[in-house]
């Protein structure tokens, strides 16, 4: 195989680029810094094309494709931004606030979180679908962490970069539709999972306050993740 | 095993069952079974031996004959049909096969449920012991398999079964031979065959009575479909909510393993498969094929997105071929006769025969094999025998959740993969629910919905929050308490879990609403506008009667 077998060229929003044919449409559209939103994506960690928020537009087909699992194929013509995309994506961002209690000015992540950002870049001013209000936990038992079940959106990040980066697999889902939640070992509290090694990686990737240190402020309670394309790297590297 | 032993057992059975001049077939599946067919069984037994007629007369439990809402029944050698037999009704069959049918028990079979059948898949059911590798046998059984593996290349089976023309039973009608031939072109030294026998819908159980009535059967199938892809592992998933299908599939292994019919090596070839059983917990989105998949692999039974399909990236990301119970039912038949044979069946674009499960408002509820391109009405109100108590029929509702409900201006229309999608349904794996004027739609479209709900996997959110939103909005319309706003927001919500969701079940699950707004359209308004349920079902405030 020649080199420019691997290289592709698409269209994207009517704009011309190049990308290796491994590529992902939102992986394209990051580098050129065309805005396609999304939850549950983060680069380092595989993807589950669940949150739907990155769908687009693919002329030639009906159905829409997630960006984050969609490789780039050579003559594609992509459209990440039309008014269709922008009332579903909205609804869909509607809906996730009606499911657990988001509630801002209480979160200790008001003013980081993805999907505060989100919901203010997608321009949703009010949600029109009743909300729920369900009664959920917080477990607190951990020595340095705690995790919101009222403000976890079950993007998974945590689940996968738990046993993806840190191979110790102490996060994983339990239960089926609304009733999903995000558990510790075999459904126990936190503080005395005996696979948590600690580390913390879980909180800096939750894209919200569902995970949090103890003791920060507001203001302080900045998700870091600079570790996680280093240890990216680092692991290619080595392989 | 070659060609000659087989015909040798098939002889030596036939033989063995032509000494008995008499023969009741009892049914033992599921449905006869639960209305004490067992005990009339033990009864016939114990009757013929104080008769002293051990020699001449004999009991079989034999598999689903159909009619299940007249069970138990036994049928005899000569073609009499029994319906509703109790055990104490054994003394006067036993005696009666020498003078002549107990016409109090006879049950006409020159009746539409019987004539107007067509009998593919089913053709052993109701015939054969399904605990007997013989019987299957002594029917033609694995004639298929050793006539692909001795004398077609797999190439030739592809082509067989391409011609034939026939498409996915498991809903969605992918042509079958399309997909094995994916999956044969598929680069791989380890290859999967999978049987989904994860039948899910509410009122379908046309797998369940496959399995338990003449399990060799699918084995066959799935036999003949792994050397036609090149697979040498197989996985057979069933739900746990079936446990006499799966023993009976389990003995059906066993004794196929005994024969050497599964295993290495197979009739001297080179080919070997190994099939094991996989147990589903009981999880409806674990029908869907990912989800199965991550099932089978021991993981959460969740969907993920597709490419890679299957075909490509399936069971430990290896090529698999999946197919429903009933598709792999069909293949012995179509080798065996081949594949112009089976294409003479049925409509230009929907080859062969349909297994459907009649259920709901309809007198004769049960089994039946029709050829595709019948109308709904030869179904529901001949083969069906009609609504019962003098009511009328609203609608009937193919596909299950994932269906939609169709009135009666669709009663003449062709039941095919084409009619039925553009008709706002689905044929589905053959679940057929028949509603009557008593119901109101509103509250079958909630019930659906509710099953939706429960049933979703909560991996992505439109599915996730989305059906509970429908739910909820379904409910608010049913307890007559709803605005002309909550309409917006339910075609709003139906669009979306139908466009944004990840895999079929969420995609699909507006369908009973959408296809009830669509021809019942007034009840939605009376509910909304009048707050009155003109069926009467839907309470106040409460959120509906159930």
């Amino acid at each position: 195989m020649t080199v420019a077998a691997g290289i592709k060229t698409l269209k994207i929003d009517d704009r011309d680029f190049s990308a290796r044919a491994q590529e992902t449409i939102l992986d394209v559209a990051r580098q050129n810094g065309i805005f396609i939103p999304s939850l549950c994506e983060l680069k380092g960690l595989s993807e589950v094309g669940a949150c739907r928020l990155c769908l687009v537009e693919i002329k030639g087909s009906n159905r829409l494709f997630p960006a984050c699992v969609t490789p780039v194929e050579e003559g594609m013509e992509v459209t990440t931004n039309s008014e269709r995309l922008q009332r579903y994506r909205r609804s869909i961002l509607e809906l996730l606030f009606t499911e657990r209690n988001h509630v801002c000015s209480v979160c200790v992540s008001n003013g980081h979180c993805e999907m505060q950002t989100l919901a203010q870049k997608l321009e949703i001013t009010h949600v029109r679908f009743p909300y729920r209000y369900p009664k959920a936990e917080v477990d607190a038992s951990h020595q340095r962490f705690v995790v919101d079940h009222n403000r976890c959106i079950l993007c998974s990040r945590c689940v996968r970069v738990c046993d993806e980066i840190e191979g110790a697999h102490t996060w994983d889902l339990k239960g089926r539709g609304i009733h999903v939640r995000v558990i510790t070992d075999l459904d126990e509290p936190w503080g005395s999972s005996e696979t948590c090694t600690g580390c913390g990686k879980c909180v800096h990737v939750c894209p919200t306050g569902a995970l949090f240190e103890k003791g920060r402020s507001v203001a302080e309670m900045m998700k870091r993740r600079q570790f996680l394309p280093y240890l990216t790297l680092m692991r290619e590297d080595r392989e | 095993m070659t060609p000659e032993e087989l015909i040798e057992i098939a002889e030596a059975e036939r033989e063995a069952q032509s000494e008995y001049a008499h023969t009741f077939n009892v049914c033992v599946a599921a449905g006869c079974l639960s209305c004490q067919s067992q005990s009339v069984k033990d009864a016939l037994d114990q009757e013929i031996k104080t008769h002293g007629l051990e020699h001449t007369c004999r009991t079989k439990g034999v598999g689903c004959m159909g009619l299940c809402s007249e069970g138990p029944l036994v049928s005899t050698e000569k073609g009499t049909l029994y319906k509703k037999v109790a055990a104490s009704d054994a003394p006067e069959l036993v005696e009666s096969v020498e003078v002549g049918p107990v016409s109090r028990l006879v049950c006409p079979t020159d009746m539409p449920f019987f004539q107007k059948q067509k009998k593919i898949v089913l053709e052993n059911s109701g015939v054969i012991d399904a605990e007997r590798m013989e019987d299957y046998v002594a029917a033609g059984g694995y004639s298929g398999l050793i006539q692909a593996l001795t004398e077609m290349t797999p190439a030739q089976v592809i082509e067989q079964v391409t011609r034939s023309g026939l498409r996915g039973r498991g809903g969605a009608g992918y042509p079958t031979g399309l997909k094995w031939s994916t999956v044969a072109k598929a680069q791989s030294t380890r290859k999967f065959a999978i049987c989904n026998a994860d039948e899910g819908d509410p009122g379908a159980f046309m797998d369940r009575s496959v399995l338990e009535s003449d399990p060799h059967r699918v084995l066959e199938g799935m036999l003949i479909a792994a050397y036609a892809v090149g697979a040498s592992e197989g996985f057979i998933y069933v739900r746990a909510e079936y446990p006499l299908a799966i023993k009976r599939l389990r003995t059906a292994i066993r004794q196929a393993e005994r024969l050497g019919l599964l295993g290495g090596n197979i009739c001297g070839t080179r080919f070997s498969f190994h099939i094991d059983l996989r147990l589903g917990a009981g999880a409806f989105v674990c029908g869907e094929e990912t989800a199965l998949i991550a099932s089978i692999e021991g993981r959460r039974g969740t969907p993920r997105p597709r490419p890679p399909y299957p075909a490509q990236a399936g069971v430990f990301d290896e090529p698999t071929l999946i197919n429903n119970v009933e598709t792999y039912a069909n293949v012995p038949m179509i080798i065996r006769n081949g594949g112009d044979w089976y294409a003479r069946i049925g409509t230009e674009k929907s080859k062969g025969t349909k297994v459907f499960a009649l259920a709901g408002r309809i007198q004769n509820t049960g089994l039946v094999e029709v050829p595709m391109g019948i109308t709904l009405r030869e179904i529901v109100f001949e083969i069906g025998g009609g609504i019962p108590d003098g009511r009328n029929f609203k609608a009937v509702q193919t596909g299950g959740p994932s269906g939609g409900c169709l009135p009666g201006q669709f009663l003449d229309m062709p039941v095919d993969y084409e009619s039925l999608a553009k008709a706002g349904s689905i044929m589905g794996s053959g679940g057929m629910i028949v509603i009557d004027d008593s119901a109101c739609m509103v509250d079958v479209a909630k019930y659906f919905m509710d099953f939706c709900m429960t049933e979703s996997c909560g991996k992505c959110i439109p599915c996730r929050v989305g059906t509970y939103q429908v739910h909820e909005l379904l409910k608010r319309i049913t307890g007559c308490e709803s605005t002309p706003q909550d309409m917006s927001m339910l075609q709003e919500l139906c669009d979306l879990l139908k466009t944004t969701s990840l895999c079929g079940l969420g995609q699909s699950s507006p369908n009973p609403v959408l296809s009830t707004l669509r021809y019942f359209a007034d009840e939605y308004k009376a509910h909304v506008e009048d707050h009155n349920c003109p069926a009467g079902v839907c309470g106040n405030g409460s959120g509906g009667a159930r």
